[in-house]
Formats: structure tokens, C-alpha cells, sequence
């Protein structure tokens, strides 16, 4: 079910972290592998991107490769891994990230999720526990109140800023990251965009509710549970119906001046943030 | 040709300042906007204007289905078109038609369109739209991103169910049942003749050639808007060896005829105005979610635009996209609208003369007219219908009868019961 292909070496921003790109094979269909980090005998951190997902390494990702070997495999349908219409219920989703992780040989990970990712990690610790370490969560999906909705992602004016707008305190952190690439198509990149909100929309639409919330009690792992302050996506009560499900020591907290997606709008601090907490739990 | 007549129903009383004063005509219209005394003078007078229509010699009679919609008050257009079974005899009842992804199980789709074939005797022509995203996607809450697949997966069951000989199951990626068994079944065998309405997606026509099935470009924005998407038709047909029949095609226009030209441009300025004023008052959140549109229809899409900016540039014009509704907006004041042929006007000899060279540019067979609009009077609405029906129609019916045949029509029965005066 699961094979690695050879895949190629670049730098990172900066030009001193080297990243690795390499493609795995889930399920029969290719998934991008990025991997950074200078120490190879540091512990790995697995990264599934928030929505619309990464089209290339990031300043959080080099951010959190300084004490951790960061691993980032492309959820279905986010750059990275195209083929995602044969995942039609969240179970196959689910299933997928499983398998994905599985793949990766290093569990049990810590397994860091924001957004869309998010969901997906805390699925991953909810029904498959043992592949996990430490969790970190990222405003995620998977739980809604039709009292306290936040914004429907899924109508939105179209034009280049509207999700931009929504989904960062900063919408240029997100035009840095989806800049097009000296000789590639811009239509390329819009295309990867669409089908990524299309991915999402695939297990999260209407609501973003996954169920979530009735599984939570099978994670008994130590939680960060995280939010942008500005985050105009998801509600605070999201994150607070997470909190109060979880059974694991769990430690929340805020990155100030942060939208929807704390690891393009503020990458420092999001990054200090993990590694403070991942490290406190190695001492104790 | 075929001249039929359709009916959006719009709701007449959205207030003056509806376009200031109000987000959307659609998905999340303001309730208090609606008078449900007035919706039922609205339908009794809408019913009338049909069942006038197919009594001064339109070919067919035309209902559509859209939900939370103000210029739409048919989200059930199965039970307009049952009235119209017992209320008229002679036009085909064209129900275009029924969003197949949101009936479950679809087979209630093949249940209800086998009874108004049985109730019209052979008359009813089978729409099956995707349905916009505002209907589909946010007022009935299907999932983007399966839409399409669950569409034709549908459009399979409805299909197999009328023609199967026997009960079947059929076990599909969406929809499992057991035993598959629709009574009644359509008069029309094998089946009702099968019209799509669609966007300019190359998909649907590839699809529509595939399946021997009729296109129907229904645009608001009239025949040159439509001519760029009907020539891609076209050419797609060539390229898939496909005969030029004009039947293949059904296009939807606007027309409002007067004695005199004068007369047209006075009587119908009011009602047009609305219309494109206040009814495609649409919030553009809703018209795009993700998912919707295949990626080839974005990349198509993308390119058109790019296309059209450039052709703008190059005309030194920056105002309209030659009535494409697209980023730069609609017209909506009358004479913007009768320039970009939104609607035809004119009297009778140059309605006719109009839609006559449309159709052969366009080379369409299947024409849907709008005669009523906006908050257009039922005695306005009667009165074009009967100047179309008596003055232009005799003009531009017998269009295409020398070379081509219509095999995409009813077959209704040569003997039909009509309904009796209650003793």
C-alpha cells in the first residue's frame, strides 16, 4: 500500500536549512512529502497544513525545524497530493491520515494540526492513538454551534483577496506563500487553491462539524490547544468545546495578532509556542 | 422551429430600495419582504399566463425549479406542471426542469415525472439541470464537492427505472436500494425526451452528445452574450462528429412586443428594470463555492476572462463584458439592456425579423421566451404573448422544417382525456 519514491533536496528560506521533497504512495495515490531540519536524530514533528494547505515550505516550518525534524505530508486534494474525490466519507479520510502516518515510519509522532489539519490530527489521536506523542492543535475544524457559527468559508465573494482576507491577520503572509514561482502558471496556482477548498469542503462542509466532539474523550494525550487572536474562520467556542472534551493534561493558549492561520501570520511566535510546550513535556 | 413559453414566477413586490437595502434575491432573502396573500394572486395569475400561452399556439409551456429565490417562486415545479396536465390540452409541458441531486432517492424524480407524462398523455419534456450553487449548494446543503457525481448517478437511476424491465438494485457510491420498481412508468417509450439545462461547460456538451440529449443554454443576459457559448456548442459538436441540427440546442430569450416600437420601449421599460434591477440582486458569495465548477470549467473560465479583458483593452471599452455578467456587473437600465440584446424588442415584423436571425445564427430550434418579467402585469404579460403568439410566431415557426427534424419532441398520445366540467 505504501511506497517511497527518491525525491529531490532544496533550501530552505534563508538558505540554510536543507529540505528534502519526497513522494509516498497512500492508498495508491502519490502524497508530497517535505522534510527539514538539520539534526537528524531530533524527534519528528508531523505537520498537516491548515486550509489550502502549503505550496511550499514556510518561515514556521524552518522556525520549528531549529529543535525538531519537521515533516510535512500533503493532506488529499492540498498541494502536494492531487487525488482526493475517491475519499468520499470521513472514515476514508481518516484512513487516509492513518496510513499516511504509518507510511512516515516514526511514529508514535508529534503530531501538530491547524485548521483543516487540525481536524484531521485530532481524528488521528481520537482512533489511532498509539501513533501519537504529543498533539497540537491549531484552531481546528470539527466542531460548530449554529449559536456561535464564525465565518461560512464556503461563500465567499470571489476575487484574489477574499480568503486571504478571511483567513489571515496579515493576507500578505498568505500571498507570500502562495506566490507563483518563477516559470510556473498562475492558473496552475489557482486551480491548486480551488481544489484545496474543495478537499476541505469534502469532509467539512457546511458546518465544519465532523463529530468530533463525541471522540474526544480517547485522547489522552498532552494537547496544546491553540487560536489566532483575530481569527474571524473559527469562534474562541470552538476551540473552548475542544478543551473541555479532551481527556489528555491539555495547555491552551492565544497568538496575539493571528488569524485563522497563526503559522503564516505570526511563524515565530507560533513556532516558540510548540516547542516551549513540546519541550515541557520532555522534562517532565 | 419550437417557440415555447416560459415562466420564471418572480415575486413583483421587492421594494424600490431592494438593491440598497438588502444583501441577495436569493438564499437568504429577507422574509419580510414576502406577502403570502400576494403569492396566491401571483400564482393564479402566473397559471393563467401559462395556460394562456398554450392556448394562443405556443409549441410548449415552460416551469423551473429554484428555492429561496425571489424571482422564483416554483421551488416545486412538478406541481405547477400538474396543474398545467388538467388545464391545457395542447403544448408540450417542458419542466426544466428537476436539480437531480436533491431528490432522495432520485427514483421520486422518475416517479413524479412518469406521472405528469401519464397525466399530459406523452407531453412532458424531461429537464435534469445540476441546478445553480445558490440551490444546490446553500439552500439544499449539498456537499460542493460531491454534486456533480451524485448528479449523474441520479440521472442513471431515473433513467434505468423508467426502461427496466424488471425490479433492479442498484448499489451506487451514493445511493443504495433494493428493489428499484417505479409506478407508473411515462407513456412516452422509451422515455420522455431529455433536455439539459447548462452553463457553457464543455463537459455537459460532450455529455449531451454522448447521450443524444438537447442543450439548453438558459442565460438572462439574451442572444449576443449567448452567441460565444452556442458557438462553443457548436464547435464541440463538429469536433465530436455530431449532426448541425438546431434541435440539438434550446436558448432562452427575452422579448416584449408592441404595436409600434414605441409602444414596446415604453410598456416594457418598468418590468425589465426590475428584473435586472432587483431580481439578479445576487449576493456573490453564493455563486461560486469550491468544488462547483470542475477545474477544466475554471481554467476555461479563467482564460475567458483573460480573453475578454484583453478584447475590452483592446476597444479602449472598460464598462461590460458584452453582457456577460461577470465581475464588471450587469445592465440594468433599459436602454443598456435593449443594446446588449438582454431583451428583443419591437414590433411584431422586427421581433420576428430578430428572432428569426438569432435562431439561425445561434442555429437553435428550441426557443424559451420570457413574455412576462419582472413585476410585469398579467394583462401586460398576456398582451405580448398574444402579439408574439399571433404576429410573430406565424413569421418564424415553420423555420428549419425544410432540413431538419425535431427528434428531441414529445410523442404525446393521438387520443388524450382532458379534464371534464364538474357537473
Amino acid at each position: 500500500m505504501v511506497a517511497a519514491t527518491a525525491g529531490g533536496t532544496r533550501h530552505g528560506e534563508g538558505g540554510g536549512l536543507m529540505v528534502q521533497e519526497a513522494t509516498i504512495s497512500v492508498g495508491g495515490h502519490s502524497v508530497r512529502v517535505l522534510t527539514g531540519g538539520d539534526n537528524p536524530s531530533a524527534p519528528p514533528a508531523v505537520f498537516f497544513a491548515g486550509i489550502g494547505g502549503l505550496p511550499a515550505w514556510v518561515p514556521f516550518l524552518d522556525r520549528l525545524a531549529e529543535s525538531r525534524r519537521v515533516i510535512v505530508p500533503s493532506l488529499p486534494g492540498f498541494p502536494g497530493a492531487e487525488n482526493f474525490r475517491h475519499l468520499d466519507t470521513l472514515l476514508d479520510w481518516v484512513v487516509h491520515c492513518v496510513e499516511t502516518i504509518e507510511a512516515l515510519d516514526e511514529a508514535p509522532v508529534d503530531l501538530i494540526g491547524s485548521s483543516v489539519g487540525g481536524a484531521l490530527a485530532a481524528e488521528v489521536a481520537a482512533i489511532a492513538g498509539s501513533l501519537v506523542h504529543r498533539l497540537v492543535l491549531i484552531a481546528p475544524f470539527g466542531s460548530h454551534d449554529t449559536e456561535d457559527p464564525g465565518a461560512d468559508i464556503w461563500a465567499q465573494a470571489p476575487g484574489p483577496d477574499s480568503i486571504p482576507n478571511l483567513v489571515c491577520q496579515r493576507p500578505e503572509a498568505w500571498k507570500q506563500a502562495w506566490q507563483v514561482p518563477e516559470g510556473a502558471e498562475a492558473i496552475d496556482y489557482q486551480v491548486m487553491h480551488a481544489r484545496a477548498m474543495e478537499a476541505a469542503a469534502r469532509f467539512l462542509f457546511p458546518f465544519g462539524d465532523t463529530g468530533v466532539a463525541s471522540r474526544l474523550h480517547r485522547v489522552h494525550h498532552p494537547t496544546l490547544l491553540l487560536r489566532g487572536s483575530e481569527d474571524r474562520v473559527l469562534p474562541a467556542s470552538s476551540n473552548e468545546r475542544f478543551r473541555t472534551a479532551l481527556r489528555g493534561p491539555t495547555r491552551t493558549g492565544v497568538v496575539n495578532d493571528a488569524g485563522h492561520l497563526p503559522e503564516l501570520d505570526s511563524p515565530d511566535d507560533l513556532a516558540r509556542e510548540i516547542t516551549a510546550f513540546l519541550a515541557d513535556q520532555e522534562i517532565a | 422551429m419550437k417557440n415555447l413559453w416560459f415562466h420564471l414566477m418572480p415575486y413583483k413586490d421587492l421594494p424600490d430600495d431592494f438593491r440598497e437595502e438588502h444583501p441577495s434575491v436569493w438564499v437568504d432573502i429577507d422574509s419580510g419582504l414576502l406577502d403570502a396573500e400576494r403569492v396566491h394572486q401571483h400564482y393564479h395569475e402566473y397559471l393563467d399566463e401559462l395556460e394562456f400561452a398554450g392556448e394562443v399556439g405556443f409549441d410548449g409551456v415552460c416551469c423551473n425549479e429554484h428555492h429561496q429565490n425571489g424571482y422564483g417562486l416554483m421551488p416545486s415545479p412538478n406541481l405547477i406542471a400538474a396543474t398545467l396536465t388538467r388545464r391545457t390540452s395542447a403544448p408540450a409541458i417542458c419542466v426544466m426542469g428537476n436539480s437531480l441531486a436533491l431528490y432522495n432517492p432520485p427514483t421520486r424524480v422518475a416517479e413524479e415525472f412518469a406521472m405528469l407524462d401519464c397525466m399530459s398523455g406523452g407531453r412532458l419534456i424531461a429537464g435534469f439541470p445540476v441546478g445553480t450553487p445558490m440551490d444546490t449548494i446553500f439552500a439544499y446543503g449539498q456537499n460542493p464537492s460531491k454534486l456533480r457525481d451524485r448528479y449523474y448517478e441520479a440521472h442513471d437511476i431515473v433513467m434505468k427505472a423508467w426502461q427496466a424491465p424488471e425490479t433492479f438494485a442498484f448499489n451506487g457510491r451514493y445511493n443504495q436500494l433494493r428493489y428499484v420498481n417505479v409506478w407508473p412508468r411515462p407513456v412516452q417509450k422509451p422515455h420522455p425526451p431529455v433536455w439539459i439545462p447548462g452553463g457553457g461547460s464543455v463537459e455537459t456538451w460532450r455529455w449531451c452528445a454522448e447521450m443524444d440529449y438537447v442543450y439548453s443554454y438558459l442565460s438572462y443576459f439574451g442572444y449576443k452574450a449567448g452567441a460565444a457559448t452556442m458557438q462553443g456548442f457548436w464547435d464541440e459538436m463538429d469536433r465530436l462528429g455530431k449532426d448541425r441540427n438546431p434541435y440539438r440546442a434550446g436558448f432562452l430569450q427575452f422579448v416584449a412586443v408592441g404595436e409600434t416600437e414605441k409602444e414596446a420601449l415604453e410598456l416594457y421599460r418598468e418590468p425589465a428594470e426590475y428584473f435586472y434591477g432587483r431580481c439578479l440582486h445576487v449576493n456573490p458569495k453564493w455563486a461560486s463555492p469550491a468544488g462547483y465548477q470542475s477545474e477544466a470549467t475554471i481554467r476555461a473560465k479563467v482564460q475567458s476572462q483573460v480573453a475578454l479583458a484583453a478584447a475590452q483593452s483592446r476597444a479602449g471599452n472598460g464598462q461590460n463584458g458584452g453582457g456577460r455578467p461577470g465581475a464588471m456587473g450587469a445592465a440594468r437600465d433599459w436602454e443598456r439592456i435593449l443594446d446588449l440584446g438582454y431583451v428583443i424588442a419591437g414590433d411584431p415584423d422586427q421581433v420576428a425579423e430578430r428572432i428569426r436571425q438569432v435562431c439561425i445564427d445561434l442555429n437553435v430550434g428550441h426557443l424559451m421566451l420570457l413574455c412576462q418579467f419582472g413585476n410585469m402585469s398579467t394583462e401586460l404579460a398576456k398582451y405580448n404573448t398574444r402579439l408574439y403568439a399571433e404576429r410573430v410566431l406565424p413569421q418564424i415557426q415553420h423555420l428549419f422544417d425544410d432540413r431538419w427534424e425535431d427528434a428531441w419532441w414529445p410523442q404525446p398520445l393521438a387520443e388524450r382525456a382532458t379534464a371534464r366540467a364538474v357537473a
